[in-house]
């Protein structure tokens, strides 16, 4: 969702992997960001020409906000591990009564039992444990190196969030990297 | 380092930067002096950084009131000697056409290059249109990037070959490539020239029907000397032999065709043309001849396609081609590696790889972009709506325009009716008076209304139109990002500028019934829509209030950010303010109490107003 930090997570690994030697291509759709919208970055590592990913190819699903991560699975392939965050934004469709925020459990369940690997990560508790709430996406982004789908050091980074970021918050940023990678280390239990 | 300042950086470095802002960098690399545009998506991060570097860089940008008269300023500019650029969204080279189609005319002095950024699949605009069509029908050549690294190094060599040929030249992008990150190598400054002079030669300069009709013949000369370079140009490269199979493709294309062919491992003879137009036809004819099938692999209209497919019938080329007009490839929306492959087993006969996607049963809910708590247009809204209600008004039509409250289409106000373009909520009112008895509130932002609801103002005061006209000045060009406009005293450049009050400008025009008001007190402007309604001729009311963005923005930055909160002893659950306020910031808990989340209430408080909240059940949230 727009104000989460979605793109800017796309440009930290983007960053860390082309600083590490490797080709990165990413495309964004953020026309409605501000407006309550869908965001989405695709970001493509390696040798690869165009941004975007065929729909069911997609290595690593990288979910910000619950329903939006359910609601992008079918761009998710069998194969496609998917990482996601516990955080609900309610739609405003369900707070004027007009539609159902789902009952997320079940669904996890069967996505689990069909196969699909599955993580949950508390971003939001692991953000506000750094220092700020905002680095909810670097949690996230720490998950998805730990799972071993960002090739490139922890180091590299360190060194794009220094890049990226003003100095005051580069320390709680930093430490949201950390702790994102440790929540995917200890398995699908939000933290 | 801000990506602003990396813009300016020195050569050498390669940046992980969006093919708008290499398009920026291209700029300084191409010493460019003045550039000049109207914010519209996917265009729109190449004024932002622009703004944000031209003091520094020594150029001069310019916010202009639309793209037409952006076309111009940066036409007469390299007509004086400046290198010069004007960009904009697809749609926006509609407005801009009329100048366009003169520049080819006129030619240019110093290089004259004009960006239209193209929306396949319309993900931000009010249709898709391909705007090499205009390159075509202007005969001015065409310069297209595949990716932000020849975005950057292909607008370098449109300055060049706009200087040398005399031409403007036109850069197209699409979303795919503006909105596309790569790494990009920079290559050396060149320091920008922002003042020249301008030679009279008004027999080469000065349209009329005696002087037009000389250019047009130095015209078609030119655009031959064009082609004759455009088939020598290192931007059209590859056919390197050895295949039966031959694909001539550009722009966002490339990257879905060599993906597909990566991924099916297809023998193919790849022709990228990054300057198409016009159509490099040696170096094409021969290209077809080298091939059984020639297969056209390009966005939206057959434009590549459709000038092969002539070559080849002219010269009795013998190949097999194969594209949209054969039905292999579809002619709407934009291409992925998916809708290519699909579209070259169609031409090449192979199976497609099956991939299992995730399918979710549960229905989720709709998640469309809403206004944000706290926007006045949704007060405006509801004050209208308010009033049409106690009125029992019989089918109001309400004609809307291009901005953020053309969400005001949403539940629960339906207050947009009908839309064509920038400016069209008055021509179209006028359209409606004449023939409907229905009333009309049309709604416009401030800067639409500066953009392109001027012409249609004065027309409906001179035509003796009937009609309210809410003019939603909320300080600002907000869907685009926030830039400034006009009625706002401040410029591209960042600096304090005159603004021009748009009251002002409505009594100018003719108007004689203008009121004022603040949409955030309901009551107010219910009092002043009920007057327009009865005024018999155009009825203008200013609804102004600064945007909710640019509130929280100040709000966060002096640390008074203030949230409402319903007091549950007072509330009756009536709720009239989820059903026909809507504020996304207001929910319903599993308990069916009706609450305001605090980290989305804006803090503007129209929710406790009376007339929003009858019990008078809302107050501000203890801190």
């Amino acid at each position: 969702m727009g104000g989460q930090g979605v793109v800017t997570a796309g440009i930290l690994i983007g960053n860390a992997v082309t600083a590490a030697g490797t080709n990165a291509v990413m495309s964004e759709i953020h026309g409605m960001s501000q407006r309550g919208g869908v965001v989405v970055a695709e970001l493509r590592i390696g040798d690869v020409y165009g941004p975007i990913i065929p729909d069911g190819a997609a290595d690593l699903l990288l979910g910000f906000e619950t329903v939006e991560t359910l609601r992008a699975l079918r761009r998710a392939g069998r194969n496609t591990t998917v990482i996601m965050s516990t955080e609900r934004i309610v739609p405003f469709t369900v707070s004027i009564g007009d539609a159902v925020y789902p009952d997320v459990e079940p669904v996890i369940s069967r996505l689990r039992g069909d196969g699909i690997k599955l993580s949950l990560v508390d971003a939001q508790k692991l953000a506000m444990e750094a220092g700020n709430l905002l680095s909810s996406n670097v949690v996230l982004v720490g998950a998805a190196c730990s799972a071993g789908f960002v090739p490139a050091q922890v180091s590299d980074l360190e060194g794009a969030i220094v890049e990226m970021f003003p100095a005051k918050s580069v320390e709680t940023n930093v430490r949201a990297l950390k702790l994102g990678m440790g929540a995917y280390r200890w398995g699908d239990q939000p933290h | 380092m801000t990506r602003e300042r990396e813009l300016l950086a020195e050569a050498g470095g390669a940046h992980f930067i969006l093919g708008n802002e290499a398009v920026v960098r291209g700029l300084v690399e191409a010493g460019v002096g003045v550039a000049a545009t109207y914010p519209g998506t996917p265009s729109s991060e190449v004024g932002d950084a622009l703004s944000d570097i031209a003091k520094e860089a020594g150029f001069y940008f310019e916010i202009s009131v639309n793209e037409i008269v952006a076309v111009e300023v940066a036409a007469a500019a390299a007509m004086s000697g400046v290198r010069s650029f004007a960009f904009m969204k697809h749609v926006g080279l509609n407005v801009a056409a009329d100048a366009l189609m003169s520049t080819a005319y006129t030619g240019t002095r110093a290089g004259l290059v004009i960006m239209s950024a193209d929306d396949p699949s319309m993900f931000s605009s009010q249709n898709e249109q391909d705007n090499r069509r205009y390159a075509e029908m202007a005969k001015l050549p065409l310069v297209e990037p595949s990716n932000p690294q020849e975005a950057k190094d292909y607008l370098v060599y449109a300055f060049e070959l706009s200087e040398k040929t005399h031409s403007p030249v036109i850069f197209r992008t699409t979303t795919r490539t503006s909105h596309m990150r790569t790494l990009v190598r920079f290559g050396p400054k060149l320091p920008p020239r922002q003042k020249g002079e301008f030679a009279k030669d008004p027999a080469n300069l000065l349209l009329l029907p005696a002087t037009a009709y000389k250019m047009r013949s130095e015209l078609a000369g030119r655009y031959e000397a064009l082609r004759a370079l455009a088939e020598e140009s290192p931007l059209n490269a590859g056919g390197q032999g050895g295949s039966d199979v031959g694909m001539i493709t550009a722009g966002a294309a490339y990257n879905s065709l060599m993906d597909a062919i990566g991924e099916y491992g297809l023998k193919a003879d790849v022709l990228k043309l990054g300057f198409p137009l016009p159509l490099p036809t040696e170096l094409v004819a021969r290209f077809l001849g080298q091939h059984r099938t020639t297969v056209v692999v390009e966005e939206l209209d057959p434009v590549l396609e459709g000038q092969v497919r002539s070559l080849a019938q002219l010269r009795q080329i013998k190949t097999a081609i194969r594209g949209k007009m054969d039905g292999c490839f579809p002619q709407t929306y934009e291409y992925n590696p998916d809708v290519v492959a699909a579209s070259l087993a169609k031409a090449m006969g192979f199976r497609l790889h099956v991939r299992d996607t995730v399918v979710i049963e549960e229905p989720l809910p709709p998640r469309p972009p809403v206004l944000c708590p706290g926007c006045p247009h949704r007060a405006t809204f509801y004050a209208v709506e308010l009033v049409a209600k106690q009125l029992r008004l019989k089918n109001a039509v309400y004609p809307s325009d291009i901005g953020c409250y053309t969400l005001g289409v949403q539940k629960p106000f339906g207050a947009a009716d009908y839309l064509l373009c920038m400016g069209s909520s008055l021509g179209t009112s006028g359209g409606f008076s004449k023939t409907t008895d229905q009333p009309i509130i049309a709604f416009i932002g401030d800067s639409t209304f500066f953009h392109g609801g001027m012409p249609g103002l004065v027309n409906a005061v001179h035509n003796g139109h009937r009609f309210v006209l809410f003019i939603l000045d909320n300080r600002t060009t907000a869907m685009t990002g926030s830039q400034p406009n006009p009625g706002v005293p401040l410029n591209g450049m960042g600096e304090v500028a005159p603004d021009v009050p748009i009251e002002d400008v409505v009594k100018g025009l003719g108007v004689s019934f203008v009121r004022t008001v603040d949409p955030y007190d309901t009551r107010s402007t219910m009092i002043a829509v009920r007057e327009a309604l009865g005024h018999d001729g155009v009825a203008v009311i200013v609804s102004r209030r600064e945007c909710a963005l640019l509130m929280d923005a100040r709000n966060r930055r002096t640390g008074s950010r203030k949230a409402y909160a319903v007091d549950q002893d007072r509330c009756t659950q009536c709720l009239n303010c989820v059903s026909n306020f809507s504020c996304p910031s207001f929910y319903v808990d599993a308990a069916g109490l009706v609450r305001i989340d605090p980290d989305l209430c804006d803090g503007c408080g129209v929710c406790a107003q009376p007339l929003v909240c009858g019990p008078r059940a809302i107050e501000v949230r203890a801190p």
